[in-house]
């Protein structure tokens, strides 16, 4: 299948200074991490104004953009040698194109809300400086990672995010908890990084450049099993960011973190991330129908995972992340079907930003009034004591949930009926499994929605963990007003990107232009379908939920599904099984070997030398000082000798 | 100065300075002043050579040579080329920062300053002297005389076994010493035969190598090349390592890891592979096994260290791994990302020492398990641990990044196996530099080291009240410390994000070494552009 790209131009005009992208927040990070104490005052303007400026460039160089043909909205600019030695050239430079700018506009616009969200979370933390420079951080290595020509600063930008995100996961640093998630989410993500890495190390040697534009236009001359392996190590690499299977697990784990790190990072921008490699990589992809089919297969695996766990959980943060693995498997899932799919993935990637952020920040808004409380199981009926988050909050259930006309039925239904119209028993199977998560979802999400913002008011006769009552209270303006555009976007932004195939058009220079479906039956009917089933979802939440009182303290003697729900299906049990106890035993196997059995072999061959032991133990007093004496005075001489000979 | 005298005074100038520094037993700080000032003019003199140096130039720059022992067939010839030209430039800033770290040093009884700081400068003579050589046997001499004042760094200045450590070292290093010395003997024998007279000149060795017999090229190969596996070392001759760097005072310990082990590395790639080109092609499967081994064995013993200074030395023995896979590759790409590793080591690894020493200097006690929680008694001491711990992950953005990633890339087309199994290494190494970092430094301040002596058994979390008086105990970075880092990190980002000022140093050299090796690389060119 060939796919032709639009050929790359040179920057020109407002697009040379792009560099400042980056630039901002990375400046952002260094002057709030370096400069110490005495930015504690204005640190978090400083990082909201940052990631706004970037914002404000974007806006530009969009505009600068849509007023070139589409054939000439592929820009790039050379900013210089990284490392270069004979045919490894690795150089700094961007690619201004329409994905790149989609993904800019995307991470410093929601970026750039919860930057000013966080100003009111994390107001009462007293690192909250360093939290701010570390959030730029995220932002410049994110838009690194986005904005980069070639596949080695792409790997600079991709390992940044997981710096930033480490950091972050383990911000709350007196909880052990919080550390292991840091570690876990880093170490999960190597495995992918290896994965990347090693699909950089293959492309290079299949045709000696890493650079986008060389290595896309020759991918015709890659050979068909060395396409294949390459196509499969970036798919590892796209499972570990974007938690997908089977490296899902640290996702959830992550929610560790503050709650506007969630939002960004493990929500809308860092773990999309998978996604925008491979619908950067389209080119490979398009010659590789395995590869394709690879990545649908783990798309689809993946979000019926997450969205059975979803159903399980009693922690509102970890519900949306078992949420968040499952919508992005949806994104996997359409990017996987080729030309069909580039745009829709991103497409609902966008939509996705937009309301899963509003959910974050509304459960975070939840957890604020309620003194940290993430347990479920002791809200309920707090629709009435925060009416805006409510509202906010129920905007970003709604488009989750693909109510019809909202954000989410636009992209989400779009996917479902591209993977129908695959055709053949894989696109019959995918479709289907999407669809009955579609109905997954809306059952995890109304559940949600009632037993925090419905039914009886389970908080009033407990306390915190921390000893209080409980005060439910509306948050602060400057943590529901950067929520109002996003609810906003819940609601209108499928429609603004997908009517008239508004964004297939505007991304066709990057990734092609949008092939059709052929669907097997309507569209029509698969909408209907899709939200008949969504409905399904909705009333059963009511039937087991709605209705009965909710348990504060978790039921324990549940049948098997709901036990391997809540287990994470088993993900962390098999990790620690098959990886984490075999490695502990290895590794202490390894060092008695290596004290006992490396050294000494050594060790005794030494005393054999000698005699005995008793004389090696005379030979380390005497013999060896003199000897050592005796060299250095000789070397003495020598160099007296020498110098006398030589200057005499 | 001409370029060799240049070479000659950077020799001398430390010598100088350990003859000024030792009698000043009874003035210590004069004594730390005065061994600071020639360690400063030192690193000047390093720089007069890098700008001395012309990476497009002639094989071997800035010559010297005079008549030693003529009878002998041996010179007093210094020259470098770029390779040794980074490894001088990396000695001369690691000993002043080694200088300010030991500043405080706790001694052991009836050692003083004079005689610590006397003999640091006749090591970073002799270190100077090994990278400088152009003449075998004189390489062979400072290659072996090398290790006395490491042998009495280690055994007068060390931690409790530091006689068993020091011996262990020096009857390894001996011990190697004696097989070279034998293949050292043999380039004579062998160049007599072919030029009629016999000759340590290492251009002359060169020019012959092509002639030799493969087979005499692999015994005389083998001598030097045990020698310089204990020294670098690579797994199986790897275990006086963790005892010397353990008993090892710290800055001590910064220029063994950081610098002398290197001289095991730069001698495969000055000598190992231009004088036996052969041999070094037909045996490098053999050393490349011993390099992925010691990747992933280096690093699952780092793993389960319990001993924080042991752990850094195992970490080196991963990463002397990777460099010794970049060496045996044989393309550009990996020998000059292994160069430009053995200095980011020295660096990443050195800052890396240094820490834990200031760790240490602070709870006493070696053990990771004493510790906990220290981030938030001492921030800036964790976060200075942090950036060292990703540097030794090859975090992008650090400078072992494009090191790690030049061998690999470099190392994949001809040898995709042993590259994807060193690369798996990647996951082990965040694995040790992270598990490291959370038992050290996050979740709740704990452990005896930190909160023992003070308010008895040490595992309980401390209460509000003695958080001041830890932190009285416990502080955060002095300004000497945070002087002794600074130019660490801005070195790990500098070199991280601009390093190919240092690279073009070093690829000339790595080419001209590739070619007496009788190879070019794999991938050429933009391929079919």
């Amino acid at each position: 299948m060939t796919v032709v790209l639009a050929p790359v131009v040179a920057a020109e005009g407002t697009a040379l200074h792009a560099w400042l992208l980056v630039a901002l927040p990375a400046l952002g990070a260094l002057v709030l991490l370096v400069g110490g104490r005495r930015t504690n005052v204005w640190g978090h303007l400083l990082g909201c104004a940052t990631v706004l400026a970037a914002f404000g460039y974007g806006v530009v160089l969009l505009s600068q953009t849509l007023g070139f043909e589409a054939s000439q909205r592929t820009r790039e600019l050379g900013l210089g040698t990284w490392f270069a030695i004979n045919s490894l050239q690795v150089n700094y430079g961007l690619r201004i194109d329409p994905l790149s700018l989609t993904f800019v506009l995307l991470i410093t616009g929601v970026g750039g809300l919860i930057h000013l969200y966080a100003i009111g979370y994390m107001a009462h933390d007293p690192g909250r400086r360093r939290f701010f420079g570390y959030f730029n951080l995220f932002v410049a290595a994110m838009l690194v990672l986005v904005l980069s020509n070639n596949f080695v600063t792409l790997y600079l930008g991709w390992e940044g995010v997981g710096l930033a995100s480490y950091l972050l996961i383990g911000w709350y640093q007196d909880r052990p908890s919080a550390a292991t998630a840091a570690k876990k989410a880093f170490l999960m993500n190597r495995v992918g990084d290896v994965g990347l890495a090693i699909a950089i190390f293959l492309i290079w040697r299949s045709l000696g450049t890493v650079q986008f534009s060389e290595v896309f236009s020759r991918a015709g001359q890659i050979g068909g099993p060395t396409l294949l392996a390459i196509t499969l190590l970036l798919l590892l690499g796209a499972c570990g960011k974007s938690g997908q299977f089977p490296l899902q697990a640290w996702l959830p784990d992550a929610m560790e973190g503050p709650t506007p790190v969630s939002a960004l990072i493990h929500a809308a921008t860092m773990v999309t991330a998978g996604v925008y490699l491979i619908a950067r990589c389209s080119p490979l992809y398009n010659l590789s129908p395995n590869g394709r089919l690879a990545v649908a297969a783990v798309g689809v695996i993946t979000l019926l995972i997450g969205s059975i766990i979803g159903c399980a959980y009693d922690d509102i943060k970890k519900v949306l992340a078992y949420s968040t693995v499952s919508q992005i498997g949806y994104m996997i899932l359409a990017v996987g079907l080729g030309p069909a799919g580039y745009a829709l993935g991103i497409a609902h990637l966008l939509t996705h930003g937009f309301f899963k952020a509003g959910l974050f920040l509304g459960a975070g808004s939840v957890m604020h009034g309620m003194h940290d409380e993430i347990d479920m199981r002791r809200m309920g009926g707090l629709a009435r004591h925060m009416p805006i988050t409510f509202a906010i909050f129920s905007c970003g259930y709604l488009a989750l949930i693909g109510f019809p006309f909202l954000s989410g039925y636009y992209s989400k239904d779009a996917i479902i009926e591209a993977a129908y119209a695959a055709g053949g028993a894989a696109g019959g199977v995918f479709g289907t499994i999407a669809l009955l998560a579609a109905g997954l979802t809306a059952f995890y999400m109304t559940r949600l929605m009632l037993m925090t913002f419905f039914g009886e008011e389970r908080w009033r006769d407990l306390r915190s963990a921390d000893g209080h009552e409980y005060h439910p209270h509306e948050s602060p303006a400057v943590m529901w007003v950067p929520m109002v555009p996003l609810a906003i976007g819940s609601l209108i932004a499928g429609y603004l990107l997908t009517s008239g195939g508004r964004l297939a058009r505007w991304l066709a220079p990057s990734v092609g232009a949008l092939v059709p479906a052929e669907a097997p039956f309507p569209p029509a009917l698969v909408s209907i379908f899709t939200v008949l089933v969504s409905a399904l979802g909705v009333l059963a939440a009511w039937l087991f939920v709605g209705r009965n009182p909710v348990p504060v303290v978790r039921p324990e003697r549940v049948s098997f599904p709901v036990a391997a729900a809540r287990a994470d299906l088993y993900a962390n049990a098999i990790n620690e099984t098959i990886v984490a106890r075999p490695g502990t035993w290895l590794t202490r196997a390894l060092v008695f070997v290596d004290n006992k059995g490396v050294d000494g072999v050594v060790n005794g061959t030494a005393a054999l030398l000698g005699g005995s032991s008793g004389r090696l133990r005379r030979l380390q007093t005497g013999f060896v000082r003199s000897y050592a004496l005796g060299m250095l005075g000789g070397a003495v001489v020598v160099i007296a000798f020498l110098l006398a000979v030589s200057y005499s | 100065m001409s370029g060799g005298g240049l070479l000659l005074a950077m020799l001398l100038l430390p010598l100088v300075g350990s003859a000024v520094v030792a009698p000043m037993r009874s003035t210590p700080t004069a004594a730390k002043v005065t061994a600071m000032v020639f360690a400063l003019g030192e690193l000047v003199l390093a720089a007069l050579a890098w700008s001395a140096y012309q990476p497009s130039g002639a094989r071997l720059q800035l010559l010297l040579s005079i008549p030693w022992i003529p009878s002998f067939g041996t010179r007093f010839a210094l020259g470098i080329d770029g390779i040794a030209l980074v490894m001088i430039a990396l000695v001369s800033v690691l000993v002043p920062i080694v200088m300010g770290s030991s500043w405080a040093e706790k001694l052991p009884e009836d050692r003083t300053p004079a005689g610590f700081y006397a003999l640091l400068l006749t090591l970073q003579s002799l270190l100077i002297g090994v990278f400088v050589s152009t003449d075998v046997f004189l390489f062979y001499l400072f290659f072996e005389v090398m290790l006395v004042p490491m042998y009495f760094l280690i055994g007068r200045f060390g931690g409790p076994r530091r006689q068993y450590a020091a011996v262990k070292f020096f009857l390894y290093s001996l011990l190697g010493g004696l097989v070279m010395l034998g293949s050292v003997i043999g380039l004579f024998v062998v160049s007599g035969n072919r030029l009629g007279h016999g000759t340590f000149d290492w251009a002359s060795l060169v020019r012959i190598a092509g002639s030799v017999p493969q087979s005499t090229q692999i015994w005389l190969f083998l001598g030097f090349f045990v020698a310089l596996a204990i020294k670098a070392p690579l797994v199986p001759f790897h275990t006086w390592l963790p005892d010397a760097g353990a008993e090892a005072p710290i800055g001590v310990g910064v220029l063994l890891v950081g610098v002398m082990d290197k001289v095991g590395i730069y001698g495969f790639l000055r000598y190992c592979l231009p004088l036996f080109p052969a041999a070094s092609r037909a045996l490098a499967p053999l050393v490349l096994v011993l390099a992925v081994v010691g990747v992933l064995y280096g690093a699952l013993l780092a793993v389960g260290q319990s001993d924080m200074k042991r752990f850094v030395s195992y970490t080196s023995v991963a990463h002397f791994g990777f460099i010794a896979l970049g060496v045996f590759a044989f393309s550009t790409q990996a020998q000059a990302g292994a160069v430009l590793y053995m200095v980011n080591h020295g660096i990443s690894t050195g800052m890396l020492f240094i820490v834990v020493g200031m760790l240490i200097a602070r709870g006493g006690s070696r053990l990771i398990s004493d510790y906990g929680g220290v981030a938030a008694l001492a921030p800036l001491l964790a976060g200075t641990m942090l950036v060292a711990g990703l540097s030794s992950l090859a975090l992008p953005g650090t400078n072992s990044f494009v090191s790690e990633f030049m061998v690999l890339i470099g190392s994949f087309p001809r040898q995709p196996v042993y590259t994807i199994l060193a690369t798996t290494g990647m996951i082990l190494a965040a694995l040790y530099v992270l598990w490291f970092y959370q038992r050290l430094m996050q979740g709740p301040v704990r452990g005896a080291a930190v909160v023992g002596a003070l308010d008895g058994p040490g595992t309980a979390t401390a209460p509000e009240a003695a958080a001041q008086r830890q932190r009285a105990r416990f502080p955060d970075l002095s300004i000497r410390e945070v002087a002794v880092l600074t130019p660490l990190v801005a070195l790990i980002l500098l070199l991280g994000l601009y390093p190919q000022p240092v690279l073009n140093v070093i690829n000339p050299s790595v080419g001209a070494t590739l070619t007496e090796v009788g190879l070019s690389d794999p991938v050429v060119g933009q391929g079919g552009r």
